[in-house]
């Protein structure tokens, strides 16, 4: 214990820079993992409010799915199965970088369709109907009236998952992405040294994630003050 | 020539709950009519009608001589899509009894959104115009606040500026004044009286008997779901010939 400032002397010129550079992998996978859940979710909330039976009951049977499922099952069916499903096509493109976003997003996605079915849910029927009453289509009531609104609501939530998501990426290293865990588990052993790689890492975890942290606590209070 | 408003034999229930019973109805453009009646008695489910934010059961609604939110398919009436619908909700005017502006939006932003998105006006045209509608009921000083930094009275006069900037033929009322502390109803009734004034055709949901008995042309007291009284307001409000009408009128004057 005693050891580790000598350690890290020793090592950090050699340990930092690997890692933050497959730390940038991680960033990579959560951004587009996160643009990805963030569309997926839209796409089933509006879905789950559809004038068709089917649609709703397909788009609750997915979320409800998705969201039940570990998420490294998650990564291993989306990873592994098409392959085995679909033999004959070319899977080179499909790496476990790819895999992980569209697992991690798939995932995302489920908990997001909640997130902003709520926040859609959250405005009191009266702002549909006075839109409706001025001659707005549903689209544009959505567009101009709910979702601005519903924004505002869900920005927090989805601010705590983004944070969630990040640490989340840590799964990917089991579908043989390159990212900072992954790298961190080969130097850790390869030096024998885990407790202070890991320790490093996690203080990479932190400074990715806590700006996320203080940007939900600014938020909240913002919002709580106005509007 | 057709009247502006008529309304064919309109029934509505919920499940078991009978709360129109056949209401049958022409409003003539210019005419301002006020319903009275108990609360309950389906003034409200009335107006929802109308533009069908509510589907009648039965019955019909003619605007202008068209057909309102039905289509005849095969010799079966259907009713239309909310989108279907949009075009037709445009021409009538709807004041909610709690003002329903949108919190997002400052004032200006409330009374442009619709002419802009709608109607399709350019965004300055539709500006200019919402500048001109604050104006008018008096708000064109308060035009930048967002809707909580306003009073009750100041926010209904926002929201009946939104349904005067989209220049509809008919104007609908639901207690406009009903949520509104009472020093501010007269601020709301005054620009209520100035649309009458002007020509607009109203139908107007009050409990405000003075105010009915001064601007309408015609009132109708309403009650369980049906027309019980109906003529102009000297004979309905101070004169009445059912006794069910007295009852409630001594009723809401004892208040
Ligand atoms: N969406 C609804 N579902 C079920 N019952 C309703 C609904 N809207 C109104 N009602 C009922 O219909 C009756 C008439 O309501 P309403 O039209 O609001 O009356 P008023 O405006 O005259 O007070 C009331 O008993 C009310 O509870
Ligand atoms: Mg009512």
């Amino acid at each position: 214990m005693l050891k580790l400032p000598q350690i890290y002397a020793e090592n950090i010129n050699r340990w930092l820079p690997e890692l933050l550079w497959f730390a940038l992998t991680t960033l990579k996978i959560a951004l587009a993992a996160f643009v990805l859940a963030v569309l997926v979710g839209l796409a089933f909330a509006l879905l789950r409010t559809s004038r068709f039976a089917v649609l709703r009951v397909l788009a609750t049977a997915y979320i409800e799915i998705a969201r039940g499922l570990p998420i490294v099952v998650l990564l291993y069916i989306v990873y592994f199965v098409p392959p085995q499903l679909f033999p004959g096509l070319n899977w080179q493109w499909f790496t476990g970088f790819t895999g992980a976003v569209v697992g991690l997003g798939l995932h995302g996605g489920a908990i997001l369709a909640e997130v902003f079915r709520a926040g859609i849910e959250a405005l009191h029927k009266g702002q549909r109907e006075a839109a409706m009453s001025l001659g707005m289509t549903p689209t544009q009531s959505m567009a101009y009236i709910i979702l601005p609104q519903a924004t505002r609501i869900v920005l927090p939530p989805v601010a705590n998952y983004a944070i969630g998501l990040l640490k989340d990426t840590s799964l990917c290293s089991l579908i043989g992405v390159n990212e900072i865990m992954n790298d961190a588990k080969s130097i850790a052993f390869a030096d024998y040294q885990p407790m202070a790689v890991f320790v490093l890492v996690a203080a990479i975890y932190f400074v990715m994630s806590y700006p996320l942290s203080l940007a939900v606590r600014v938020l909240e209070r913002r919002l709580n003050v106005s509007r | 020539m057709t009247p502006l408003l008529r309304i064919i034999d309109l029934h509505k229930s919920f499940g078991e709950l009978v709360v129109l019973d056949g209401i049958s109805l022409d409003v003539e453009r210019g005419q301002k009519v006020s319903i009275i009646g108990p609360s309950g008695s389906g003034k409200t489910t009335l107006l929802r009608c109308i533009n069908y934010l509510e589907k009648p059961t039965s019955g019909h609604i003619h605007i202008d001589g068209t057909l309102i939110g039905e289509k005849e398919v095969g010799g079966r009436f259907v009713h239309l899509s909310d989108r279907e619908l949009a075009k037709e909700r445009a021409g009538i005017g709807f004041v909610f009894q709690r003002f329903n502006l949108f919190p997002h939006l400052t004032a200006l932003g409330n009374v442009t959104i619709a002419p802009q998105k709608v109607l399709g006006l350019s965004h300055d045209q539709a500006e200019a115009r919402a500048r001109e509608m604050l104006q008018k009921v008096g708000l064109g000083h308060k035009i930048d606040q967002y809707p909580e930094r306003l009073s009750g009275g100041q926010q209904q006069r926002v929201a009946i500026a939104r349904v005067l900037a989209m220049q509809p033929k008919l104007m609908l009322f639901d207690e406009a004044t009903s949520a509104l502390d009472p020093e501010l109803i007269g601020e709301v009734l005054r620009v209520m009286r100035q649309l009458a004034e002007e020509g607009s055709t109203m139908v107007i949901v009050t409990h405000e008997i003075q105010f009915a008995g001064e601007v309408s042309d015609w009132v109708i007291f309403m009650d369980h779901g049906k027309i019980v009284e109906q003529g102009p307001p000297a004979q309905v409000l101070f004169d009445p010939q059912q006794p069910r009408t007295r009852e409630f009128l001594k009723h809401i004057q004892d208040r």
